[in-house]
C-alpha cells in the first residue's frame, strides 16, 4: 500500500507539480468545452483564456507570499 | 522536442559527473545503462498503446497532461527570470551533488552502491520528463518513433560533449531553454487539448502560429512586471528562494 501511494505521490507531482489549481481549472475547463462543443458553441477561445489567467494567478500568488 | 530533452540531458549529465568523478566511474555508468533500458521500456510498453486510442481521445487526454505539464515548466521559468525562485546553475548542482557523493562514505570497490542508485535516480527521472514529451508529442503526431529519436539525438549529442569535457554543461543557457520549452508545451498543449474537445480552431493547424506568439508574449510580460514588483524596496529583500 505505501508503495503504491508513493508511485501516486510520485505521479501527482510528476504531472501536476506545486500549483493544484492549475490542473484542476484545465481538467474543467476541458469538460466544459466537451460539452458546449458537442451542443455547437464555439469555444476555442476558452482554454487559452483560462490558461493565461491560471498562469497569471499562480504566479502572481507566489510573488505576494514573497514579497509581503 | 530536441531542445526540452537537451536541458533533461544536461541534468543528469550534471548528476553522473559529479557521483563518476567522486566515487565510481563504473558504478555510475551501469546506473546510466540500467535507467536508458527502463526508460526505453517505458517507451515501447506506452507509445504503442497510447497511438491505438481514437485521436480526439488521445488529444483531449494527452493535450491536457501536456498542456498541465507545460504550465508546471513555464510558471517556474517565469519565477526563475523574474526573480522569484532562483535560476538554475549547473556549476552549483555539480558542486552540491559531488559533496554529497564525497560524504556518503566508503567507495565500494565491486558495485558501489551510491554511485550506481544516484546515476539511476538521476537519469530515469530527468529521462521521463523526455519520455513524457516524446510520448506525447509522438503520438499526436503518430510518429512516436521519429519523436523517441529526436530525443535519443539530444542525450547522445550532450553525453558526447559531456564525455569530451568531463564537466558540466553550465554554458548551456538552461533557463532561457527551459522558458521556450514552457511555451512550447504550452501552446501545443493548448492546441491539442482544444481539438481534443472538439473545438475548431479558426485557421486550422496555422492557430499554432497564433497561440505560441501569445503564450510566449503573455509570459514575457508577466517577467517584465514581476521583475518591477521584486525590484521595489519592499520587495527587494526577500525575493529568491529555491
Amino acid at each position: 500500500m505505501n508503495s503504491v501511494m508513493s508511485v501516486l505521490r510520485f505521479l501527482w507531482d510528476f504531472v501536476v507539480g506545486d500549483d493544484w489549481r492549475i490542473a484542476a481549472a484545465v481538467a474543467v475547463t476541458l469538460v466544459v468545452m466537451l460539452i458546449l462543443s458537442n451542443n455547437g458553441a464555439a469555444v476555442w477561445w476558452l482554454l487559452p483564456v483560462v490558461v493565461l489567467v491560471m498562469l497569471s494567478v499562480s504566479v502572481w500568488g507566489v510573488a505576494r507570499s514573497r514579497l509581503n | 522536442m530536441f531542445i526540452a530533452c537537451t536541458v533533461e540531458a544536461v541534468e543528469a549529465l550534471t548528476i553522473v559527473l559529479a557521483v563518476g568523478a567522486t566515487r565510481s566511474w563504473r558504478s555510475a555508468m551501469i546506473g546510466v545503462g540500467v535507467a536508458l533500458v527502463a526508460l526505453a521500456a517505458v517507451t515501447a510498453a506506452l507509445g504503442p498503446a497510447l497511438t491505438t486510442l481514437p485521436i480526439n481521445v488521445l488529444r483531449g487526454v494527452v493535450g491536457g497532461l501536456l498542456l498541465v505539464f507545460g504550465l508546471q515548466w513555464l510558471r517556474k521559468a517565469i519565477l526563475r527570470a523574474s526573480g522569484l525562485k532562483a535560476l538554475h546553475d549547473e556549476d552549483a548542482a555539480f558542486t552540491q551533488e559531488r559533496e554529497l557523493a564525497r560524504r556518503a562514505g566508503a567507495v565500494n570497490a565491486g558495485l558501489d552502491g551510491y554511485s550506481f542508485l544516484v546515476s539511476f535516480k538521476g537519469t530515469f527521472l530527468e529521462g521521463l520528463e523526455v519520455v513524457f514529451i516524446a510520448l506525447t508529442f509522438g503520438a499526436n503526431q503518430h510518429d512516436v518513433p521519429l519523436a523517441a529519436a529526436a530525443a535519443l539525438a539530444a542525450v547522445l549529442f550532450v553525453t558526447a560533449v559531456g564525455a569530451s569535457l568531463r564537466a558540466p554543461l553550465a554554458r548551456v543557457p538552461e533557463n532561457s531553454l527551459k522558458f521556450v520549452v514552457g511555451v512550447m508545451l504550452t501552446s501545443f498543449g493548448v492546441f491539442w487539448g482544444g481539438e481534443g474537445v472538439h473545438a475548431n480552431w479558426p485557421g486550422g493547424d496555422s492557430a499554432l502560429l497564433v497561440i505560441v506568439p501569445v503564450v510566449l508574449l503573455f509570459a514575457l510580460a508577466n517577467v517584465r512586471l514581476l521583475r518591477r514588483a521584486v525590484a521595489t524596496p519592499s520587495g527587494s529583500a526577500e525575493r529568491v528562494r529555491a
